[in-house]
């Protein structure tokens, strides 16, 4: 379990976070979904304990990181892929972290395998390493002590397509042993599909955050027909808010049911209704996390 | 997805989740860190080569009366007295350019405990490097010492001062590292100085202070002779003033920076 509580960082006098609270329960996986610079790598590093809240107070299974005893252990944590020693094999790369937290060595090669890197890969020295290799490696890092918690910071970064899917996979299975997850991300289509919760952060605070749902209920309704002036007619007749949608016909800000009667009471034909659905939840992220000076 | 729920299920036999990994783990781990890289392979390769070439060449050019085991035993500390630093400069400064105190920091967060083991692996380096520095002076001074009295005689109080030379320079390098966290400023500026004292005390007015803080003069002697007490203050002195100060900035910079 994570809960982020009120977390506050300013760096030289700019509020970097502020005031961010949410909570990631056992068994679901949580999308930290910002622009980059919103926030998202120094709230992670304020749950991992390595960064000071200003106020506020990381929670991770019941109390601070810093007080775990033996925290890789609990909590398998992907900051940066990149911080990897170059000159170090990727192999042994685990090895030093399996001897740090006391986690028998033959873990690594089962672990070494789960990510997909072979031998000749893990013989490498990590300055040979593609940023997808990395990503991998830093996977296999996180997994390595058997965590009951895991916070990665934009892991999909740099894996090709079925990277990614086999990453959703080993996430979900995680999380539904119990797991919490928690995975920070710029770009919404790499996690909208895996995560329970999402989390948007915006300039340092919580913008919105809910299930797919929830957000996706908050994003209105998506209704098409063959005529839509006459559609537009009817839709405005009710006093039902609406915009042109991408692909046409338009999005409501109401419920289906309501779209349906004021298209009824107008005598329109529709040929589509439903939930906005992706392409409003992206819409939905655009908006949140668009940079002030584009809204003014 | 069967065969990824099986690798979670992997062997994780070890430490248990909440017993606290020991000094001496981690003090193993950071013994590791020291070879297990490219540089540091190469850098104790090196360096032992430089060990045993510079006592094969003390062996073929030195006088008779300057090969004994004692002075064959300086012989080989001194290029590991100049790369050990370097190693302990590395040690913690690699943390930061190659960034891995993310994780180091992350598995262990109280990061004095990660100073200590760093510290720890320092201590047992410079001992392995002084019996490795006594045996390959044994080798020499058996194959081509000189038949003199105190061909093998090694006092007890040179051991002990080779032992202080060694830990204090390996330790000047830690802390010099800790102070800069970057390899390049560090390296630098633990090589110019003793070049640099050497020019300051030219200056008249600076005489006296190089006397006691200059770590070419205060130093050296130690591989001469057994010092006396003033030369053990002076010797202090400059160890205050460029480990143990050093050390503390270092310290407290390593615990508090962001990394």
């Amino acid at each position: 379990m994570i809960e982020s509580q009120n977390l506050t960082k300013s760096f030289g006098g700019r509020t970097v976070v502020n005031d961010v609270s949410f909570r990631v329960e056992p068994g679901t996986v949580t999308g930290f979904l910002g622009a980059n610079g919103a926030g998202k790598t120094t709230t992670l590093r304020m749950l991992s304990g390595l960064s000071e809240p200003d106020s506020g107070q990381a929670v991770v299974l019941g109390g601070r990181y810093r007080d775990l005893a033996n925290p890789g252990r609990r909590v398998g944590i992907l900051l940066d892929a990149a911080a990897q020693h170059d000159g170090r094999r990727g192999r042994e790369a685990l090895i030093v972290s399996a001897q740090m937290m006391g986690v028998d060595p033959r873990r690594v090669d089962g672990l070494l395998d789960l990510v997909g890197l072979d031998r000749s890969a893990a013989r490498k020295r990590v300055r040979h390493y593609s940023l997808g290799m990395r990503q991998r490696l830093g996977l296999a890092h996180a997994l390595l002590g058997d965590p009951q918690v895991l916070i990665l910071d934009e892991p999909a970064n740099g894996l090709d397509p079925p990277g990614m899917r086999w990453m959703r996979e080993l996430l979900r299975d995680f999380a539904d042993r119990g797991g919490s997850v928690l995975l920070s991300s710029h770009l919404l289509h790499e996690v909208e599909a895996l995560a329970d919760r999402l989390v948007i952060i915006d300039v340092g605070r919580i913008v919105a955050e809910g299930s797919r749902a929830e957000l996706l209920a908050g994003a209105g309704t998506l209704v098409i027909a063959p005529d839509e002036a006459a559609l537009r007619a009817a839709l405005d007749a009710s006093n039902l808010p609406a915009r042109p949608a991408r692909d046409g016909g338009f999005i409501v800000d109401a419920e289906q049911e309501d779209v349906g009667r004021a298209a009824l009471a107008g005598g329109v034909v529709v040929s589509r209704i439903g939930p906005s659905g992706g392409s409003g939840l992206e819409q939905l992220f655009f908006d949140l996390t668009k940079p002030l000076e584009a809204i003014a | 997805m069967s065969a990824t729920a099986a690798t979670l299920e992997l062997p994780v036999a070890g430490l248990d989740h909440d017993r606290r990994p020991g000094l001496a783990r981690l003090t193993g781990v950071e013994l590791r860190k020291m070879v297990d890289t490219r540089a540091g392979f190469w850098l104790q390769l090196f360096n032992l080569g430089l060990m045993i070439a510079f006592v094969v060449v003390a062996l073929i050019l030195a006088d008779a009366q300057d090969r004994t085991f004692q002075d064959l035993m300086w012989v080989a500390l001194w290029p590991a007295s100049s790369l050990l630093p370097i190693v302990g400069v590395l040690l913690i400064s690699s943390e930061w350019s190659q960034r891995t105190s993310l994780i180091t920091f992350a598995l262990v967060p109280r990061r004095t405990r990660v100073l200590a083991a760093k510290l720890g692996a320092a201590l047992i380096l410079s001992v392995v490097m002084l019996a490795t520095a006594l045996a390959i002076a044994a080798v020499g001074t058996a194959v081509a010492g000189p038949s003199v009295d105190g061909t093998w005689s090694l006092p007890p109080e040179m051991l002990g001062q080779a032992v202080v030379y060694m830990t204090t320079s390996f330790i000047m390098g830690l802390a010099f590292g800790a102070m800069f966290l970057a390899s390049a400023p560090a390296i630098v500026l633990y090589s110019l100085l003793p070049g640099g004292w050497a020019l300051l005390s030219t200056i008249p007015a600076l005489e006296v202070p190089a006397r006691w803080l200059d770590n070419a003069h205060t130093l050296t002697p130690m591989a001469d002779h057994v010092l006396s007490g003033t030369e053990w203050a002076r010797a202090g002195t400059t160890l205050a003033l460029w480990v143990l100060l050093p050390a503390v900035i270092g310290a407290w910079r390593v615990i508090h920076d962001e990394v």
